[in-house]
């Protein structure tokens, strides 16, 4: 386990270890803040890998998992780390809910609001749309993914692996490479990662990088062999199959020329870790056998999206379980 | 016969400035401004030494909302096509010009194309006999180059103005925000601000080749300004717009996904809405509107890319625009001509200034009167990205053709 660079706001006099109620994004969280929940996190890492009885402070509280957009992997991270905890989980799907007869979000929150849950996860097509509903309703909102705005657990279960793997998160080059345009996963990352100091670089033809990405403190690229130079991580990107009909890229197959992450070109880079938010097209923007070889820490990511589920849900119910030092 | 006379006033007309005196009003007639004697039948108004200007004439308001014109010294509007039914056919635009008579008028602009849908030509002709003042395109350009020219040579043939909106809709298409870091920031889609410039060039070069007269409903962005400057030297018969929101506020104001800051078009960055206090500055906007849009929380509070764009502005307009004032942007004659005077003349009405022979189309403001902007006090729907924000100048009382409103 590694401990963070940053100090804790617990031994800062009059701070707070984590004073917010909800986690809604990446943007306002403090290093500190985010090495604390890396630092719970962590602990879990531990719990899930021994076999020690289960801890299940959850116990009792109710957790309801909303999701509007279709999700597989996210739901089931957060489905097994309520689980876990011992929290009762209730996934709601969009596809059987009245959000398709026209109710609006924020009828909707009030409904959820009114079931008395505990912890709601929310995943949402539009861009803000959990901040909307986390300011109406009662308990703490958990940010599994809005629009292209934020996915917050993604970049701490990222930085997470990286800090594990490469020991700290300062000072790395990390490039991140895919359709930036249209990812929330790039635009947490790049918060979280520059947050925690880390040299960030991010890299896409330009039909796919957001303007004005370079005022968010990192450099951009358009050559992905120039970004590499030098990269202590690649973290990959899902390019979604409809935006390369011609629309942003002519064809995968020129994407994978420009952008895929070839054994050619990890071949460069021997101790650069690979990464992927998950689902991968293999063969498009990352090789089979580099997705499955040595240098890759995809499943790893995923095993560490269940600790770091558990910990901000465990974290962002300890007012309301009423744990020592958070009343 | 009745006569009024309004004495220890600030007389304020945009053609003959601003000095105090008096206005004579007979049978809704300006009969005489500045000193006059007080005729013995006349029924006589102290002004307290406030402010008195012709009544605002809006030009481009999508909601016709009485309260909250009156409130703002609007006396009228060009109400803009958009509306359900479209204004495109003739019955439409004469029901919509008499149903704010006698106290509001509305000018509808007709609907350049059937159903707004840029492909057929509407009955221009027939709409204009029938009340509208001017033609449009809407919320939106028309796309198709062919169609928008032929729309201004038929507007040009009628003398009247084509109201345009000047986005490119093939750069605009779902972007709900100008290209810039508060868009990248919040994940919202957008678009380059050359999406207007685009647009203003296509549609400057049609005006200058039909010679027809084209308005720019809205122009914001440096770029356009730098076109429509050039033309208008040229002798190309444009004129264009603004709304206080591109003068006073910037895309920072969309942070933490406000949607009362969603507008149409968007918020630009700080240095193109400085090139707009520029262009305010040096004329090359002639007028100032409100872009009145009312919507309530059932429009605007949902996620930021579902939200309506647009702002109810009818009643801020005039404080918003003293502030340019106070700010020594332009002087306060100016500002007048860019809330009455210039929008009148685009819309071919005899009306915006105080001089003798025109209706008694008048505000009485106090443009000192501090106070904050407050949405959920205004008269219909709050959706203002200026709420809290505190002001000065306030409209006391309006009179529409010498009749009090």
């Amino acid at each position: 386990m590694q401990p963070s660079d940053h100090r804790p706001a617990a031994q800062i006099p009059g701070g707070a270890v984590f004073p917010h109620r909800h986690l809604t994004g990446i943007d306002g969280l403090q290093p500190h803040e985010i090495a604390f929940l890396l630092d719970e996190a962590e602990t879990w890492v531990d719990a899930n890998r021994s076999h020690a009885a289960p801890d299940k402070r959850l116990d009792g509280l109710t957790q309801i998992n909303a999701f509007f957009e279709n999700s597989t992997r996210t739901l089931l991270s957060f489905e097994i780390a309520g689980k876990r905890l011992g929290a009762d989980v209730v996934n709601m799907h969009a596809a059987q809910s009245s959000v398709k007869k026209g109710e609006t979000l924020i009828d909707t929150a009030q409904t959820l609001n009114a079931m008395r849950a505990d912890v709601i996860v929310i995943r949402h097509m539009a861009s803000g749309a959990v901040r909307l509903i986390a300011d109406r309703v009662d308990c703490p909102v958990l940010n599994a993914g809005d629009g292209r705005h934020e996915h917050p657990t993604q970049a701490l279960l990222d930085a997470l692996t990286i800090r594990r793997r490469k020991g700290s998160i300062a000072g790395q080059r990390v490039v991140i490479c895919g359709d930036v345009l249209h990812s929330r996963v790039a635009r947490s990352n790049i918060l979280a990662l520059t947050a925690l100091a880390a040299e960030v670089r991010v890299c896409a033809p330009s039909t796919l990088m957001p303007a004005a990405i370079e005022r968010m403190g990192l450099t951009p690229f358009t050559d992905f062999d120039a970004a590499l130079v030098g990269a202590d991580v690649v973290m990959m990107l899902r390019v979604q199959n409809e935006r390369m009909a011609g629309g942003y890229i002519p064809s995968s197959r020129e994407y994978r020329l420009r952008y895929g992450l070839t054994p050619e070109r990890l071949a460069k880079l021997p101790d650069a870790l690979v990464m992927h938010p998950g689902p991968m097209n293999r063969g498009v923007e990352i090789d089979s056998s580099v997705a499955d070889g040595p240098q890759s820490a995809i499943t790893e990511q995923v095993e560490m999206g269940v600790a770091v589920r558990m910990a901000c849900l465990d974290v962002l119910t300890r007012r309301a379980r009423g744990v020592e030092g958070w009343a | 016969m009745t006569t009024i006379a309004f004495v220890n006033a600030q007389i304020a007309c945009p053609v003959a400035g601003v000095k105090p005196g008096g206005l004579l009003v007979r049978d809704g007639v300006i009969a005489a401004a500045g000193t006059f004697e007080v005729p013995g039948d006349a029924a006589t108004i102290d002004c307290g030494g406030k402010t008195l200007a012709p009544g605002i004439v809006d030009l481009g308001v999508f909601g016709i909302d009485r309260a909250a014109f009156r409130a703002g010294g609007i006396v009228r509007v060009a109400l803009m096509p958009d509306g359900n039914p479209v204004l495109d056919d003739p019955g439409i635009v004469q029901r919509a010009a008499l149903i704010g008579k006698p106290d509001l008028w509305i000018h509808p602009i007709a609907a350049a194309t059937r159903g707004l849908a840029g492909e057929d030509m509407a009955e221009m002709a027939i709409c204009a006999s029938a009340g509208a003042k001017a033609v449009g395109t809407g919320r939106h350009w028309i796309a198709d180059s062919g169609v928008m020219r032929r729309v201004l040579a038929y507007a040009r043939d009628l003398d009247i103005a084509v109201v345009a909106h000047a986005e490119d809709g093939g750069l605009t298409g779902g972007a709900v925000a100008t290209d810039g870091e508060t868009a990248t920031r919040l994940g919202l889609p957008s678009a380059p601000a050359a999406a207007e410039a685009l647009a203003v060039a296509r549609d400057l070069m049609l005006a200058e080749d039909t010679g027809a007269r084209l308005h720019i409903r809205q122009a914001t962005t440096a770029a356009a300004f730098d076109l429509i400057r050039a033309a208008k030297r040229r002798g190309v018969r444009v004129t264009c717009g603004i709304t206080p929101a591109h003068l006073h506020l910037s895309d920072i104001a969309m942070s933490d996904f406000r949607t009362y800051a969603h507008l149409s078009p968007p918020l630009r960055s700080e240095s193109d809405r400085q090139a707009a206090r520029g262009a305010v500055a040096d004329g090359t906007i002639d007028v100032l509107a409100s872009g009145h849009d009312p919507h309530g929380p059932e429009k605007k509070r949902l996620p930021f890319t579902d939200s309506a764009a647009g702002m109810a502005g009818a009643e801020t307009l005039l404080p918003l625009g003293l502030m340019l004032v106070r700010d020594g942007v332009l002087p306060l004659a100016r500002l007048l001509a860019m809330l009455a005077a210039n929008p009148a003349r685009v819309l071919g009405l005899e009306t915006g200034t105080l001089e003798a022979g025109k209706p008694a189309d008048l505000m009485l403001f106090d443009a000192d009167t501090p106070w904050q902007i407050d949405g959920s006090a205004f008269a219909s729907e709050g959706n203002t990205p200026f709420d809290g924000l505190p002001v000065q100048g306030r409209v006391l009382r309006v009179w529409k053709a010498g009749r009090e409103v």
